[in-house]
C-alpha cells in the first residue's frame, strides 16, 4: 500500500519515515465523510495553539518578569513602544479566551457524538488531561501583566490551597515560594508558562491524535467506519484527511480568523471579559478590589467553588467540589453505559438532560463572573447538584434509555 | 434538535438578563460620547490636560513625542503648550508635584492617569469629572457623585460654578440622585461640557493610542479574510464535489 518514491524522497525516505508519516496521518488517514460543524473545533484548536506560541515567543521578547518593572513592560513597552506589540499582545490575549471557547465546544462535541466511548476512552482522557493543563496554562499567564486581578485573582485562588487541612499552609508558601505572592511567584509562574506547561501540552496533544489515528476518527452518526471496508481495506465511509478535510478546515479556520479579527481590531477588551478593567491598574497587595472575578474560562468551576458552603469556616468543602467537578470528567467513558454513540438515535430526554447541562454550566460561568447574593448562591446550588448529578447518575438513567436505531452506514444530512 | 438548542439560548438570556438587572446599583454613569478621531477635540483636551491634570497627576506611560506625532503636532507646539516641566521632547509625562508632596497634601498620591480610561470607563470620567458638589463636611469643600469622599479637590469650581447635591430618601438613608448650578461659573455650561468631554477623549486616547489605527486596520485584515473566504469556500466546493 506504501508508494514507493525515487530521487530526494526515496533517498529521505530510506533514512526517515517522512512519505510514511505524511501518508498515515493526513494523504492515507480515512475519515469518516460526514463530519458536521462540530468539527472543525480540532484543528481550530491546534491553530490557536500555534498563533498562542508565535505570539507568546515575541512577547517573552520585551516581557519583564519582576514585580517592579512587569506592568510597566506590558502597558508602556509592549502596548506603546515596541512596534506592533499591542497586536501581539491582543493576539495572546485574545488568544486565551478563543482557546477555551473552542476546547468546550470541541468536548461537548465530543459530549453529544460519544467520541468518548470504546475505543476511544484514552483520547478522552488525553483531552481532559489537555485541559487541565490549559487551565493552569491561563492561570499562570494572567498573573504575568501583574494588574489588580492579576494578583487578587492568583490570591484567590492560592488561598484555596491554604484550605487543605494540615498542610494547606505549607503548601501554599510552597507554590508561592514566599509568605505573599511576589517576586518569587511571578518568576516561577512565567517560567511555567512559557516553558513547562507548553511542553506538557505539546506532548499531550501529540498523544491524543497518535490515540486518535489508531483507533479513528468518530462521526456524528457514532457509527464505526472501519467496520465497511472496500477490496483495498480502505473504509467505504472514509475520504483522505487530506485533501479532503484540509481544504474544509481552511474554510472553517477563515470563519474563525474573521471571528477572531473582529475581536483583536474592534473589541480587544470584549467588554472586560477577555481583559479586565481593574488588570489596567498595577497590582496592588494593599488595595483589595471591590469585586475580583477570575476571567470567564474559569467562571463555572469559581462558581461550584463559592456554592458548597464552606465547614467550620474553612472553604477545604468548596475546593473538593471545584476539583470533582474536573476530575469527574475523566470517567465519564465508564458513567456513561448506553452502548450508542451518537445523541442522535439515543432517547430524547436524554437530549434534554443534556441540553439542561449546558443551561447549568452557562448559568454557573455567569454566575462566577458576579458578586454572590443569596439568590445567586441558591442558583449556583442548584445548577452545582446539576452539574454533579448528570454525571454521577449517569450509570443508572443511560441503562434506562430506550435507543433508536442506529443506521449500519454514515448518513449524510 | 436545532429547536433545542433555540430554546437554550432563549432561556440563558432571559436569566442573563434577569441576573444583569438585579446587579445594578450606585449612581448611574452619562454617557461620554468622546470621539477620538476628532483631532481639534484631542489638541484641546490635551491642553487642559496639561494645565489641569499634569500639575499633580502623572502619564507616566505616555511620551510627549508620541501625542505629538499622533495628533499633528509640531516639536516646538508641544514644547511650549503641553511640556510645563520642560523636559526633553521623547520624555513621558511626568507630574510637576512629587508624589511625597502630593500624599501630604491631598491624604492619597494621586493615581497615574496612563490607563485611568480603560480601567475606569471613559463614561465613569465623564460623570466624575462633572459630579463635584459643595459639601462643607470635607476639607476641600467638595464631593463628587460617582467617588464619595474623594481626595481631589474641584479643580473645575471657577469654571463650572458651585454645584448643589439633590438628595432622594430611600428607606432612611438620604442618597445623591444628581446636581444643580446654583452659582454660576466663568463658562457657559455648554462651553464646559465640550472643555470636560475634551479632557475625557484625551484621556481615551492616551490610554491606547493607536485605537484609531487598530480600528482602521481591522477593517482591511476582514476585507483580506473576506476574499480569502471566497476562494477557500470555491476550493472546497471542488473537491468535495464527489463526495456523496
Amino acid at each position: 500500500m506504501e508508494q514507493k518514491t525515487n530521487g530526494l524522497m526515496g533517498w529521505i525516505d530510506a533514512r526517515y519515515p517522512a512519505t510514511k508519516t505524511w501518508e498515515k496521518h493526513l494523504a492515507k488517514y480515512y475519515a469518516p465523510k460526514n463530519f458536521n460543524f462540530w468539527y472543525f473545533f480540532g484543528s481550530l484548536a491546534f491553530m490557536v495553539l500555534v498563533i498562542q506560541i508565535l505570539s507568546g515567543v515575541f512577547l517573552a521578547m520585551f516581557y519583564k518578569p519582576d514585580t517592579a518593572l512587569a506592568f510597566q513592560s506590558v502597558e508602556m513597552g509592549i502596548m506603546r513602544d515596541v512596534e506592533w506589540g499591542w497586536l501581539i499582545r491582543y493576539f495572546h490575549s485574545t488568544g486565551a479566551s478563543a482557546f477555551f471557547i473552542v476546547v468546550y465546544l470541541h468536548m461537548f462535541r465530543a459530549l453529544l457524538y460519544g467520541s468518548y466511548k470504546k475505543p476511544r476512552e484514552l483520547i478522552w482522557i488525553f483531552g481532559v488531561l489537555i485541559f487541565l493543563a490549559l487551565m493552569a496554562e491561563g492561570f499562570m499567564g494572567y498573573l504575568l501583566p501583574w494588574g489588580q486581578m492579576s494578583f487578587w485573582g492568583a490570591q484567590v485562588i492560592i488561598n484555596l490551597v491554604s484550605a487543605i487541612p494540615f498542610v494547606g499552609d505549607d503548601l501554599s508558601i510552597w507554590v508561592r515560594g514566599d509568605f505573599v505572592i511576589g517576586d518569587a511567584t511571578l518568576n516561577r509562574f512565567f517560567s511555567l508558562h512559557i516553558v513547562a506547561i507548553p511542553l506538557i501540552l505539546i506532548g499531550l496533544i501529540f498523544a491524543h491524535i497518535v490515540a486518535l489515528h489508531e483507533v479513528g476518527s468518530n462521526n456524528p452518526d457514532g457509527v464505526e467506519i472501519k467496520k465497511n471496508k472496500d477490496e483495498n481495506g480502505i473504509p467505504l465511509d472514509g475520504i483522505a484527511f487530506h485533501p479532503y478535510y484540509s481544504v474544509k478546515d481552511i474554510v472553517g479556520v477563515i470563519v474563525f480568523l474573521m471571528l477572531f479579527a473582529s475581536v483583536v481590531f474592534f473589541a480587544p477588551e470584549m467588554f472586560g471579559y477577555f481583559l479586565e478593567h481593574a488588570n489596567f491598574e498595577p497590582a496592588n497587595p494593599l488595595k483589595t478590589p471591590e469585586h475580583i472575578a477570575p476571567v470567564w474560562y474559569f467562571t463555572p468551576f469559581y462558581s461550584v467553588l463559592r456554592a458548597v458552603p464552606s465547614i467550620a469556616g474553612s472553604a477545604f468543602p468548596g475546593v473538593i467540589a471545584m476539583g470533582a467537578a474536573i476530575v469527574v470528567l475523566f470517567f465519564l467513558p465508564w458513567l456513561d453505559r448506553n452502548p450508542v454513540k451518537s445523541i442522535r438515535y439515543r432517547a430524547s430526554w436524554y437530549k434534554i438532560l443534556v441540553g439542561l447541562f449546558v443551561v447549568a454550566f452557562i448559568i454557573l460561568g455567569i454566575l462566577g463572573t458576579m458578586a454572590p447574593t443569596e439568590g445567586r448562591t441558591l442558583l449556583a446550588r442548584i445548577c452545582t447538584f446539576y452539574y454533579f448529578a448528570f454525571f454521577l447518575l449517569m450509570p443508572i438513567y443511560t441503562k434506562m434509555e430506550v435507543n433508536k436505531p442506529v443506521p449500519e452506514r454514515v448518513t449524510m444530512k | 434538535m436545532k429547536k433545542i438548542i433555540l430554546t437554550l439560548l432563549c432561556l440563558i438570556a432571559m436569566i442573563n438578563t434577569g441576573l444583569v438587572m438585579a446587579n445594578s446599583g450606585g449612581y448611574p454613569t452619562s454617557p461620554a460620547n468622546v470621539n477620538v478621531d476628532d483631532m481639534d477635540s484631542l489638541k484641546r483636551g490635551a491642553k487642559v490636560f496639561s494645565e489641569y491634570c499634569l500639575s499633580c497627576h502623572s502619564a507616566k506611560y505616555v511620551r510627549f513625542n508620541r501625542v505629538a506625532t499622533d495628533l499633528g503636532m509640531t516639536e516646538s507646539e508641544t514644547m511650549s503648550d503641553l511640556n510645563n516641566l520642560g523636559v526633553k521632547f521623547g520624555s513621558t509625562m511626568t507630574a510637576v508635584m512629587t508624589k511625597e508632596y502630593a500624599k501630604e497634601s491631598f491624604g492619597a498620591a494621586p493615581p497615574d492617569l496612563s490607563l485611568v480610561a480603560r480601567s475606569r470607563g471613559v463614561d465613569w470620567l465623564y460623570t466624575y469629572l462633572t459630579g463635584f458638589y459643595a459639601d462643607s463636611s470635607r476639607t476641600t469643600g467638595h464631593n463628587n457623585v460617582i467617588f464619595k469622599d474623594v481626595g481631589m479637590p474641584n479643580i473645575f469650581w471657577q469654571q463650572e460654578g458651585v454645584k448643589k447635591a439633590i438628595y432622594e430618601e430611600h428607606e432612611g438613608e438620604k442618597h445623591v440622585v444628581g446636581v444643580e448650578v446654583v452659582e454660576k461659573g466663568t463658562m457657559a455650561p455648554e462651553e464646559f461640557d465640550t472643555m470636560i468631554r475634551d479632557l475625557v477623549a484625551f484621556l481615551a486616547y492616551i490610554g491606547e493610542p493607536h485605537q484609531s489605527y487598530r480600528k482602521s486596520l481591522g477593517v482591511y485584515v476582514l476585507i483580506f479574510l473576506f476574499i480569502f473566504f471566497g476562494v477557500a469556500y470555491a476550493m472546497k466546493k471542488d473537491y468535495w464535489k464527489d463526495v456523496h
